[in-house]
Formats: structure tokens, sequence, C-alpha cells
């Protein structure tokens, strides 16, 4: 296998809809961001793509990809779609990666997109909640933000986890966005604002959910000599990590945690692991992309994380399943502003799905460019010369994307080039 | 051959939302042909008062909710009877919900927990106010008289 890098990135602004372009054309328009990054990155160069968008429902357009593709002016090469749920955009950097490293390919387009404005919200939650199992779960009410408030409440009734520490994560995510133009709900909030919002499934409310997007976002993979060519300030795919658990909640095992280096059995005895309390995918993934990157303590050796904070709740959780701190200190480590800006290691500095928007096909990918722009120190170029977000001296970072109920998700550690 | 072929005209119309751009109404609806394929003798179950789970016959390992094949080893799995009470192992009220349960809300999902079976079932609690709800609390399953042969055909109370 070679090595791997991005070498450009492109995302359009998020929103709620954007009805004077449809799916193609915001490809196009993130693409083109892309290129304009790279002058020296010609068309002919590119081999192939792969493309992401997860929901046939909201699109409606069967092959789709290979629409964007066509829109793009890059038939007659490969691509390919690629779907895993809400991680889409994750699995579509990783398969693009594949292409790369495999030595199939020099240069590898990933694009995804999600318009998720064809429907009503409700409708739209709908759409959603046929990923989990139509026969079993699905009829019963199915409401994604019910599934996570299940796993929550569990989580709050083994670890104490409390709806203020969840409430610190959206007045972080929000707040952090105040200074991402790219950002489609901005806010400064309090936790006072986040728990008086309307209830949507108890104990999440509204201001502890993502919202409904329509958008696209596009990374440029590149073999090293391609990279070279193309640019001075590429960022190296050093650790690629992906896992799987069970479609149905109700059939997570009770078994016994799956111990990153830095881990002891003595931390967890008597824990149940996954239960519904924990994403048994996102500790896999994480375990073989750190072991792929040689990191032995997550908290100490990467410099910034953009992972999947659909709910506040999942990012408490994900900060255990990445190692950063123990399984159930997951409350605890947000409280003590561990991923703040000015914290230990910055969780979301562009302030996560909860700010940005979710349109599911582009989410992994959105968060790749912007991890990929903290890597290069190009935070204020992209952000309207706006540099607060700019992590300074990023050498490492961790893009985690994240599909159904923890049902599949990848992670991908990214560090400067070269 | 017509001297002047012309498409025959209808008022059949279109619901148009906006201008610029232009957007209108799509409607698409499709009813599919649905088997229950292996996990039909749980839905017949439901149907006579029975609660169906399956077991490992070669691990031993048993599912709250039914799978033809175990996830743990492989093999064929068997039919066995769930007990009809439980425990809530966690739970929620919904106050939202996709557009086809928008209805029915608020309404509370619990993940149920049974003695000596390895794995949870996913149902709904009824009978209880919000805030009412607790980890561990005793539930019992009752079923619909008449059936639609869904999941919902059964649901919990307390016990
Ligand atoms: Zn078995």
């Amino acid at each position: 296998m070679r090595d791997v890098y991005i070498v450009a990135a492109g995302i359009t602004k998020f929103a709620r809809a954007r009805p004077k372009a449809d799916f193609r054309y915001m490809v196009k328009e993130a693409f083109d961001y892309a290129m304009r990054d790279v002058p020296k990155l010609k068309p002919e160069m590119i081999d192939g793509s792969v493309c992401s968008y997860f929901s046939d429902h909201f699109t409606r357009q069967l092959m789709a990809g290979i629409m964007a593709q066509d829109y793009l002016g890059l038939c007659s090469k490969p691509s390919k779609r690629v779907e895993g749920g809400g991680a889409s955009g994750g699995l579509c950097l990783q398969t693009a990666y594949d292409a790369v490293a495999s030595g199939r390919m020099e240069v590898c387009v990933a694009y995804g997109f999600e318009t998720m404005s064809r429907v009503t919200t409700w409708k739209g939650n709908e759409f959603i909640a046929l990923a989990s199992d139509t026969n079993f779960d699905y009829p019963v009410g199915g409401f994604y933000t019910g599934y996570y408030a299940m796993m929550v409440r569990r989580h709050m009734y083994e670890f104490g986890t409390t709806v203020e520490q969840m409430a610190l994560v959206s007045v972080k995510n929000h707040g952090n966005a105040l200074h991402n133009p790219w950002a489609q709900y901005p806010m400064k909030l309090t936790v006072d604002d986040v728990r008086s919002a309307p209830m949507v499934a108890d104990p999440l409310t509204r201001l502890d959910i993502c919202v409904m997007s329509d958008g696209a976002a596009v990374c440029v993979l590149a073999s090293e000599d391609a990279a070279r060519e193309i640019t001075d300030k590429p960022i190296k795919i050093s650790g690629v990590g992906t896992g799987t658990d069970t479609m149905r909640l109700a059939d997570r095992p009770h078994d016994e945690v799956i111990l990153l280096p830095h881990e002891n059995p003595e931390d967890y005895r008597g824990l149940k692991y996954p239960g519904v309390h924990s994403f048994r995918a996102g500790r896999v993934a994480a375990k073989m992309a750190y072991e792929m990157a040689g990191i032995r303590d997550p908290l100490r050796e990467l410099d910034f994380i953009e992972l999947y904070d659909a709910y506040t709740s999942s990012e408490i959780q994900t900060y255990e399943d990445l190692g950063l701190c123990r399984y159930g200190e997951g409350g605890k480590f947000i409280q003590e502003g561990y991923p703040r800006m000015d914290g230990d290691i910055p969780v979301n500095p562009s302030g996560g799905l909860l700010a940005c928007g979710h349109p599911i096909g582009a989410t992994g990918l959105m968060q790749a460019a912007f991890a990929f722009w903290q890597l290069q120190g190009t935070i204020g170029k992209h952000f309207s010369g706006d540099d607060t977000l700019q992590v300074p001296d990023a050498r490492r970072g961790l893009v985690h994307s994240h599909a159904g109920t923890g049902t599949c998700i990848t992670v991908t550690i990214l560090e400067r080039g070269f | 051959m017509a001297r002047k072929p012309k498409l025959q005209e209808t008022e059949k119309g279109t619901v148009l939302f906006n201008v610029d751009p232009i957007i209108i109404k799509d409607h698409y609806e499709v009813d599919y042909i649905h088997s229950y394929a292996q996990d039909s003798p749980f839905f017949r179950g439901l149907a006579e008062g029975r609660l169906l789970g399956s077991r490992c016959p070669s691990c031993d390992y048993t599912y709250g909710t039914p799978r033809a094949h175990c996830m743990r080893c492989g093999d064929k799995t068997e039919w066995v009877d769930l007990p009809l009470e439980g425990r809530v192992h966690t739970y929620t009220t919904c106050y939202f919900g996709g557009e086809e349960f928008l209805e029915e809300t608020p309404f509370h999902l619990i993940l149920v927990e049974f003695d000596g079976v390895d794995t949870l079932f996913l149902s709904r609690l009824i009978g209880v106010e919000p805030g009412e709800i607790e980890i561990g609390m005793r539930v019992r399953a009752k079923f619909r008289r008449l059936s639609q042969f869904k999941v919902t055909d059964v649901y919990f109370v307390p016990a």
C-alpha cells in the first residue's frame, strides 16, 4: 500500500434548502472550490471518483452518483457510489484512499451530497428511520432521536452523565461555529437555552440535535508523486479504520470492553459492553486507525478532532469510544473543558454537525475538509479571513464519521505531509 | 397518418409552490409485497398471544428479538417462548417523530430485558405518564385482539 494525501477540498455552505441548485450543481460548486485552490491540478490528472449520498428516498434519482460525475465532466473515468448511512461521507473518503493506496489511481476525487429539503422535516425523519430494521424497529415508532434518547438514557444510568453536560456540547459547538462562515446555525447559547428548548425525545431537546441540510463536499486524494506536483501543503492520511455493529439496538451484546493500549481491564470491571450506551463500531474503527498511525495515547497524540455530533449525547459517547477518556467519563470530559477550543484537545472546532448541518452523504467529507484546512494552517484563508478556529500548530487530527445507531463508523487520521 | 398530430389536453395540472426556481409537488407512492420470510413465526406468534425469541442450540445464546441464525456462531436458531414479563432496560418519550407516527405523539419507547435472555426487545409502553418510567421497572406484554401482523401487535404495560 502506498501513502495517500489529501491535496484539496471544497464545500458548499450548508443550508436548510438550496432550491436553486440541485445535487449536481452543489457537487460542482464544491469541486470547483477545491480545484481553484490547487491550480496545478488539471482535470486530465484525475483518474476517477467515489461518490456518497445516503438516501435514494431523498434523492429520488437512482444512479445520481454518475449524474454528478457527468455534470463534473469526469465521464468516461471510473466512478462508484458508496453508501453507509450517516457514515457515507467517511466511507467515501476511505474508498478514495483505497483507490490511491492500491495503486489503481494517482488522483481520486471523493464527493458527497444530500438534498434533504426535498421533503418536510417529519417526512425526512421517516426516511432516516427507514435505516432501522423495518420488521422490528421502524413500525414501533421509527425515529432516530428516540433511539439516541434511549441510548443516552442508559448512559446516564450507567455512568451518571447529566443533561447539563450534554448541553455543554451544544453550547461549545454552536459557539465555535460563530467563527465558521460555512456553518448553517452558529449560535451563542447557554445551558439554560438548550434545556428550555422544546423536548424532542426525552432527554434530547431541539438544541441537542442537528438539523436537516442541503449541501455537498469534496476531497481530492493523491499519491505522493501526484501530491508533490499539485501542492506544497499536502495532508497525509496516516490511519484508516472502520467498524460495524448490529442494526438493531436490541441485539447489541453485553461483553467486555475492547481495550486501547492505554487502558486496563481493571478500568471496566463489571461493565457490560457495548450494551446500548456505547458505540463498539467507533471503538473498533479508532483502534484500527490508531494502530495504523502508531497512536498509543490519543488525548496526547492528537491535536484536534472532528467527530459525529448529530446529537450532543453521541459526542460524549464518542469521546469514550475514541479513548480520549475512559468509558463513563465523557460527561466529566466536557464539563472540565478538555474539548473546548482552549482545552487540551479541541473537538469539533468547526461547530460539528450540530452547527454546520448534516447533509448526510456530504458530512464526512465536510469534516475531512475542515480537518484538512486545520492541518494546512489555512483556516483563516477558507473562513473569510477569520482564523479564530485555527488550532495553533495542528499537526495531527482525527475525523470520525458515524451511521445509524452506531451501526457503521469510520475513523481517519490525518497529519501534515512530507 | 393524421394530418395534424396533437396530444390530448388534460386538466391534471401540477401543484406549483414557487416559480423562481420552479418548485412543484412530485407525488410518489408504492405498495410493497413484503414477506416476513424467516421471521414469519414471530408475527404468527403475536396473533396467538405468544412472544417468540430464538435460541442457539450450539452456544445457548438467547435472543429477545428473534433471528434465524446465531450472530455468534452462525448456527440455525430455534424458536423459544419469551417470558411475558420483563424489565425496562432503557426508555424515552417521543414528542415528535417520523411523519407516520407524528399523530401518536407523545409515545414511550422502551427496550425490554428478560430474565435468562441475552438480547433485548424494542416496544411501546402505555399506561404511564411521562416521568413515571424508570430503568428496571417491571413491565408485562399485552397483545392486540385484532392482529395487524406488525411488531406493534405486542406492547407493554406496567406489571
Ligand atoms: Zn450460537
